[in-house]
């Protein structure tokens, strides 16, 4: 069939045939499909994790209450009279995860303050891939440095540190996602057009207060969204926790103890010799829902900031 | 370089009118100020980072209270000349001055204080409207609470006052807490002039302030640029020469980093005295 517009350029040099544009035309719907299948794969992918999650802590909670799940503060699985409390596991992520965020926000805010509006181009490019190298290192790395060099470290200065804690860890961990908090929010910083950093310093500022009362504020979405990625990286970390943080769970907000997280638990049951379709094996589910929940509330968290944020420039 | 030969072949063009005299194409010419001067620039040079020289030996008096425009083709230093005034160019690596700006009566070397305090007496507009991602109020008040202004009060007064000054307080006296990104480009560019003025500059330097701004937005920050003059020393940078004519008391042109011509606008327009001005007023070039 031949195109109306086609049809007028038969005078002309430029002859476009059909079949070239039939061509195209089927090229545009095989790409439409594929990106579509791809887009849809990652979206069943996702549903077939959340259904296997919820079917199993379903089965679950027909044995344990939900009531003894949220309130008890004792979790002992493998003890022949368990107990399901899903506390201890909760305090642990969360100090190990406060840790590790108090160290990378500022760190993170600080570095890529400098890097983004302080450094000269020389230092950023230097300063930058060393950073992005820390990204490499295996965290199974991180944890025996938090076991065997951080704890004897703190326990110079903090006698009583027992040689499994949570502040170990915490600190070791907070250093391990520094990295990303620091590139994603000065990718951020670096996206605010010069044009903004201009008026600032037209009207008299400062460059320190360029970069915080007109940078960051600019910047602010980015910025959130790489302390969101940072937090659900925390409360998602296993290894270094594994390693350095005892494995014991243990209902404490005192980061000088050890403790288990729901991640290390998870490891732990999931490589012992738990019979299939046990209590304990099913009890991971659990906690694994009560983490993807937690990762959820930080998303949606994330999300809103974002939203509150959003500045088009 | 282009524009170089350019310039050649119309001076060639010209040699063949027989009615102009040799003594009227002036090579260079430039007004000995007769009124109150703000600004005195002396024989200034500035280098970029990278060597290059964008202003050669440019001198010429910033008249008081008045409105002074620079003109000349793209590439030819009035931006980077304006942009000298607050020392804009600090803000990048390797760069070069010579010369002087002095302000007047004071008699203060601006190449030689410290940019901050530069920044903080001599305001500036840009070509794109900049505003920050905050609400009309605090993008008026931004320059102030830098200054330690913190009285509402006061702050509530002067944002009226630059709002009003700007030709803008009556469309946004009922929304000074909306973003400024919510604004129309006309509106944002009138709240960055608002902005500028709300901390009563010395000089205002406008750079192409209505290159981004369709033609109704122009004619207000046109109008409102001309309510300025006798309030404000104002030097504007403009790629339009109607805009200039329309606008300026005083046009500088300028050519290559050089000043060709300095003199009162109607002047300038009318009867330039250096042939390379009226080959770019009239369009022969550039």
């Amino acid at each position: 069939m031949a195109t109306p517009s086609s049809r007028r350029l038969e005078t002309s040099k430029v002859q476009v045939s059909t079949h070239f544009l039939r061509k195209r035309e089927m090229i545009n719907q095989v790409a439409r499909y594929v990106l579509m299948l791809a887009a849809i794969i990652s979206v069943l992918v996702t549903i077939g994790i959340v259904y296997v999650l919820l079917s199993e802590a379903l089965v679950f909670f027909e044995q344990v209450s939900v009531w003894e799940f949220v309130s008890s503060t004792s979790w002992t699985p493998m003890f022949s009279r368990p107990t399901f409390g899903i506390w201890p596991l909760l305090s642990g992520t969360i100090v190990v995860s406060g840790i590790a965020l108090a160290v990378s926000i500022p760190f993170g805010l600080i570095l890529s303050v400098y890097l983004s509006e302080y450094a000269n181009p020389k230092v950023r490019e230097t300063v930058k891939p060393i950073l992005e190298l820390l990204e490499g290192v295996p965290t199974v790395v991180y944890g025996y440095f938090a076991l065997l060099v951080v704890t004897p470290l703190l326990q110079t200065f903090l006698p009583g540190l027992p040689g499994f804690n949570m502040l170990a860890p915490g600190l070791v961990m907070g250093i391990m996602i520094l990295p990303y908090t620091t590139s994603l929010s000065e990718d951020a910083m670096r996206a605010v057009p010069n044009s903004m950093r201009e008026g600032a310093y037209a009207l008299g500022y400062s460059r320190f207060h360029t970069a915080t009362k007109v940078v960051i504020p600019a910047a602010m979405s980015g910025i959130t969204a790489a302390f969101i990625l940072a937090m659900s990286r925390a409360v998602g970390e296993t290894m270094v926790v594994a390693i350095a943080a005892g494995q014991m769970p243990n209902f404490t907000f005192n980061p000088m103890e050890g403790a288990a997280t729901i991640t290390t638990f998870i490891v732990q049951v999931s490589l012992g010799d738990v019979s299939h379709g046990s209590i304990a094996y099913l009890s991971i589910f659990a906690a694994g829902m009560v983490l993807f929940l937690l990762t959820l509330i930080f998303n949606l968290i994330g999300f809103y900031l974002r939203k509150r944020y959003r500045q088009a420039y | 370089m282009n524009g170089m030969s350019k310039f050649q072949t119309t001076v060639q063009d010209d040699s063949e009118k027989p009615m102009r005299k040799a003594s009227e194409h002036l090579d260079h010419w430039y007004l000995e100020p007769d009124s109150p001067t703000r600004a005195r620039v002396s024989n200034l040079k500035f280098w970029y980072g990278d060597g290059t020289q964008a202003i050669d030996d440019v001198s010429m008096p910033l008249i008081d209270k008045k409105v002074t425009a620079l003109i000349g083709p793209s590439g030819c230093g009035k931006s980077t000349f304006l942009r000298c005034f607050n020392r804009m160019h600090d803000l990048y690596p390797g760069v070069r001055y010579s010369g002087e700006i002095n302000l007047l009566p004071e008699d203060e070397d601006l190449i030689n204080l410290d940019p901050n305090i530069v920044r903080m007496r001599v305001g500036m507009v840009f070509q794109k409207p900049n505003p920050f991602p905050k609400s009309i109020y605090e993008n008026v008040i931004a320059g102030l609470r830098i200054r330690g202004i913190t009285k509402r009060s006061l702050l509530d007064e002067i944002v009226e006052d630059s709002l009003s000054k700007a030709a803008l307080w009556d469309e946004v006296k009922d929304r000074l807490h909306q973003p400024a990104l919510s604004m129309s480009g006309g509106q944002q560019q009138r709240l960055c002039i608002a902005r500028a003025l709300a901390v009563e500059p010395e000089i205002l330097l406008l750079d192409e302030p209505t290159s981004a701004l369709d033609p109704i937005a122009t004619a207000k920050v046109e109008d409102l640029i001309n309510k300025l003059a006798g309030d404000v020393t104002v030097l504007i940078v403009t790629h339009n020469m109607q805009q200039a004519a329309r606008i300026s008391d005083y046009t500088a042109y300028m050519y290559l980093g050089k000043l060709i011509e300095y003199n009162k606008t109607n002047d300038l327009f009318t009867a330039p005295r250096c042939q390379r001005t009226e080959d770019y007023i009239t369009g022969r070039f550039g």
